[in-house]
């Protein structure tokens, strides 16, 4: 087993400038979680509380002509029934998305339950609220839908043809900022130009052009959706939500019910994984419907089948890519075609796949034109990184076709064309301070990439990533407590152990030991307006935002201090958690007899801060992989992985290490196996995790991970985001090491031991 | 509706009675009637191992037993394994490998790491993998927590 490296320079840097920052305390939230005491979606109970089961679609694509539910509300012990018509008339209102923009919001009403049309198999049509789960669905069985079956679309290519079956008569393409004439599945095709590719193409010395392809996958969060609403006489609606933004949610109720903010109170629970999946509404309003409607509260939890069926999964592509490369292994020119799935409603991450593409290297003439597709598949959802797996997996996989033709390492090719400070992106953005040289060059310094593979049948991988991370609204709440020890209460949802890294930056500021801050992450009553955990952003923004209200209590307590000692507030300073004075008295407390002090006095320490950082800085990664094929079967095991990735500062190392390790097991899975499996009419045939398979223990080996810290100027500690991009470069990683075991090039994921069987078939 | 079930067991060491209909999983049993929440739902088929519990020393996944069928017999949750001295000691080797990001396959796994270590006290990492096959997780590539199940071993030898 080999322990994560954190590269020499800057550990020695860690040592000497923090007293919290870089150790690795135990995680507040974790005696909950190891003791089964934590509180997710589903182990919410009230006094009376209901139980609600939606009825699906069995069909891909249909018009829904009536919907009769007289015998379901007859069944003994249903409380409540609803369809779309209980939602009010979402007419040409809009929803704000925050990053994704402002929507109309009609489809957002549609998707969580269909009102005239059924786009997607799974889709929503029908709930209820009854007094047990099995009685709420023996109920869905007697609601009868009169259905008129329409053609399915399942593939986005074929989608974009002027013949193909439309799922909206109303979608008008974008195209490059015109409304076309005709209706078309394409909801828009948008174009970045840099320099003059044919130019480039002039310039290079050989030109390949390839297509690409990428299954529809799942995020695959173990914990299944789960709302619980309150909705009282007095139209005040309390609800208890799994979910990556509370804020987001109450957003979403708000508009899609009509209802004011102010009479909605969104209390996150713990939330079971999330990956992207888990900012969209699904049961929240329905939840909150039959609530209304039965007068007691009722809770909405899925099962896998409906996780599968009508959430979220991320698109399925069709890249074109047409990259040129002199002999000397200078990339010249790129040009690209993304065509994204956004499943039944409009708005895939296309747009992202299109920044991020191009993003580590530095090109000067490149051209994407990005589309964005429906398809009769369930609305698509961000899945870590979103958007930028897809089209990166081209440029990873064509970087390498050109290094074997022009016999040269896959480091050097990446070193050589890797972006730099103020290189101008393929979006016309100038690239801030990143890590890409550094951590290239740690991978091809790193021991496994030094330590040559040998045997029949192997072959060894390199990919490198990029992701644009976010900044975005945060807010905390700070007090200081009698004791000395401080509260801190979080607007961001915890997935992965954030509590513990934003306490960490308010603990390193005062120079207390972290466990004398107690986080916990609050309703939407009880802190400032918080975006979305997701977008790598938490560690950042949020920790920012605790950065300051360590700050502002510093000050305070400095002021105090100057009070208590009848000094200038100029002669105090307060380091390591005790408050001297500077004016050679030699005056000093800890924060603990300051506090204690106070608190006798009635004196309130604390703050609350809201941040907007705009410099959250990009990600990057490369990875190495070992792989052996079976020729006979088709499967590729992985021998040995590397991950290495520039995490800025890394605040809690462990943290950041799970992070890397988790985002490369899920690009593994995605590499592999995962897909969703249609038939002919559109129905998902491996809505479940026997079928649909996402990696095991014993599929992995150890994954080593090398930690490179180039601190990000946009952040008072240097951090920039880590979660996201090590889910980038593990699918052409892969594919570029079955290449060099076997000799065949795989462009289709997942590359599934049949995929692999077929392509050794062909090549012999 | 069908009539309920009156089922006597013992469960984290202490005898319970309940009654539940013949169609309630142990899952639901333990969750909804006996508000043993930490068994988590993650697939409800048997798929994910979310909600691994001990029934009479054999591991299983509670949603794919009846609730009715442990009548007599003892078992084991996440709830049961805090002793007067603290945590288990996969508990805590959990928790200092950072074994776990959102939590949720946690209770399964630990569940699943305490039957094997009884088993298998000296468990490699292949032993691991192997036995884990039918835990998943989709947080942490596995990679801590096998460490987790490794570091508890020599703790464990030790407690006896």
């Amino acid at each position: 087993m080999n322990p994560t490296e954190v590269m020499e320079p800057a550990k020695t840097e860690v040592k000497k400038k923090y007293k919290v920052i870089g150790t690795r305390p135990i995680r507040h939230d974790g005696v909950d979680k190891v003791t089964g005491r934590a509180v997710y979606g589903a182990d919410v109970q009230l006094p009376g509380m209901l139980h609600g089961k939606v009825l699906r679609s069995p069909h891909a694509h249909a018009l829904i002509k009536s919907i009769n539910t007289e015998k379901a509300e007859a069944l003994y012990g249903v409380k409540a029934v609803m369809t779309a018509a209980d939602f009010p008339d979402a007419g040409s209102r809009t929803a704000n998305l925050g990053e994704l923009g402002e929507v109309p919001l009609k489809p957002m009403c549609d998707n969580v339950m269909a009102s005239d049309k059924a786009v997607y198999h799974g889709h929503a049509v029908a709930a209820v609220a009854a007094t047990s789960p099995h009685i709420a669905e023996e109920a869905l069985k007697l609601i009868e839908v009169e259905y008129e079956v329409l053609p399915p679309v399942l593939d986005v290519v074929k989608a974009m043809d002027e013949d193909s079956p439309l799922l909206h008569e109303d979608l008008y393409t974008d195209e490059l900022g015109e409304k076309s004439s005709r209706p078309s599945n394409v909801a828009s095709h948008s174009r970045h130009v840099k320099g003059d590719v044919s130019q480039g193409f002039a310039e290079a010395d050989h030109v390949l052009e390839r297509e690409y392809r990428c299954a529809t996958v799942h995020q695959g969060y173990i914990e299944p959706h789960a709302a619980t609403a309150m909705w009282n006489p007095d139209g005040y609606l309390t609800m208890w939500v799994t979910t990556q933004g509370a804020f987001a949610v109450r957003t979403a109720v708000h508009q899609i019910l009509d209802i004011p903010v102010s009479r909605l109170k969104v209390i996150p629970t713990e939330i079971g994984g999330g990956f992207g999946g888990k900012i969209p509404v699904y049961g929240e309003p329905v939840a909150a419907v039959l609530s209304r409607k039965a007068r007691r509260p009722v809770k909405v939890v899925m099962d896998r089948t409906e996780v599968f069926l009508a959430t979220g999964p991320t698109s399925g592509s069709y890249v074109k890519l047409k990259m040129g490369v002199t002999n000397e292994g200078r990339i010249t020119a790129a040009e690209t075609m993304l065509a994204y799935e956004a499943g039944g409603y409009p708005g895939s991450i296309v747009a992202l796949g299109g920044i991020c593409m191009f993003a580590p290297y530095n090109i000067d003439h490149t051209t994407i034109d990005m589309y964005d597709v429906v398809v009769n598949k369930p609305k698509t959802a961000a899945y870590r990184a979103p958007g930028a797996p897809n089209s990166e997996f081209a440029v990873e996989c064509m970087l390498d076709e050109f290094c074997q033709i022009l016999d040269m390492d896959p480091m050097e090719i990446r070193l050589k064309n890797g972006a730099k400070e103020g290189d101008i992106q393929s979006h016309g953005i100038p690239h801030p301070r990143i890590g890409c040289i550094e951590t290239t060059e740690a991978a091809r310094d790193c021991e496994h990439y030094q330590t040559p593979l040998e045997g029949p049948n192997r072959g060894r991988g390199v990919a490198s990533g990029y992701w644009v991370n976010a900044g975005l609204t945060s807010s905390v709440t700070a007090r200081l407590n009698g004791d000395g020890t401080v509260t801190l209460q979080e607007g961001s949802t915890d997935i992965g152990g954030t509590r513990t890294s934003i306490a960490m930056q308010l603990a390193e500021v005062l120079g207390i030991p972290v466990e004398d801050v107690v986080p916990s992450v609050v309703d939407t009553d009880s802190v400032g307006y918080t975006e979305v955990t997701g977008g790598s952003r938490v560690t950042f923004a949020t920790g920012w935002a605790a950065y300051n209200a360590g700050q502002a209590i510093k000050s305070q307590l400095i002021e105090q201090a100057a009070e208590v000692w009848k000094v200038d507030k100029d002669q105090v300073t307060l380091a390591d958690g005790v408050i001297t004075t500077t004016n050679g008295d030699s005056r000093s407390m800890t924060i603990k007899e300051l506090a204690a002090n106070l608190s006798q006095k009635g004196i309130d320490v604390g703050s609350r801060e809201t941040v907007t950082p705009q410099n959250h800085g990009g990600a990057y990664a490369t990875h190495v992989v070992d792989v052996e094929v079976d020729p006979d079967t088709g499967k590729v095991t992985i021998l040995r992985y590397t991950a290495v990735q520039d995490a800025g500062r890394a605040i809690h190392p462990s943290y950041v290490e799970g992070q890397m390790q988790g985002g490369v097991v899920q690009g593994i899975g995605w590499a592999l196996n995962e897909e969703y499996f249609y038939n002919e009419e559109g129905n998902l045939m491996n809505a479940s995790f026997l079928d649909y398979r996402m990696p095991t223990s014993l599929d992995l080996p150890m994954i080593e991970t090398i930690i490179v810290e180039v601190p990000n100027p946009g952040h008072p500690y240097g951090v920039r985001g880590v979660g996201e991009v090590p889910i980038v470069p593990p699918q052409a990683a892969i594919s570029n090491a079955i290449a060099r075991a076997v000799g065949v090039r795989l462009g289709d994921l997942p590359m599934s031991p049949q995929t692999v069987v077929k392509a050794l078939a062909a090549k012999s | 509706m069908a009539a309920k079930v009156h089922v006597t067991a013992t469960i984290n060491g202490e005898p319970v009675e309940f009654l539940c209909e013949p169609r309630q999983s142990l899952l639901e049993v333990l969750r909804d009637e006996l508000k043993l929440t930490g068994s988590k739902e993650g697939c409800n088929n048997g798929n994910c191992g979310a909600c691994s519990v001990i029934l009479d020393g054999l591991l299983v996944d509670a949603c794919i037993v009846l609730g009715a069928e442990i009548d007599g017999c003892s078992v084991e949750t996440i709830e049961g394994l805090m002793d007067s001295e603290g945590l288990h000691p996969l508990q805590q080797t959990f928790l200092e490998n950072a074994a776990l990001q959102c939590g949720i396959c946690t209770p399964g796994f630990i569940m699943a790491g305490k039957s094997l270590l009884e088993k298998n006290p000296q468990a490699s990492e292949g032993d691991i993998r192997h036995w884990c096959a039918g835990n998943l997780c989709r947080c942490t590539g596995y990679d801590k927590i096998v460490r987790a199940i490794l570091d508890a071993e020599p703790q464990l030898e030790v407690k006896k």
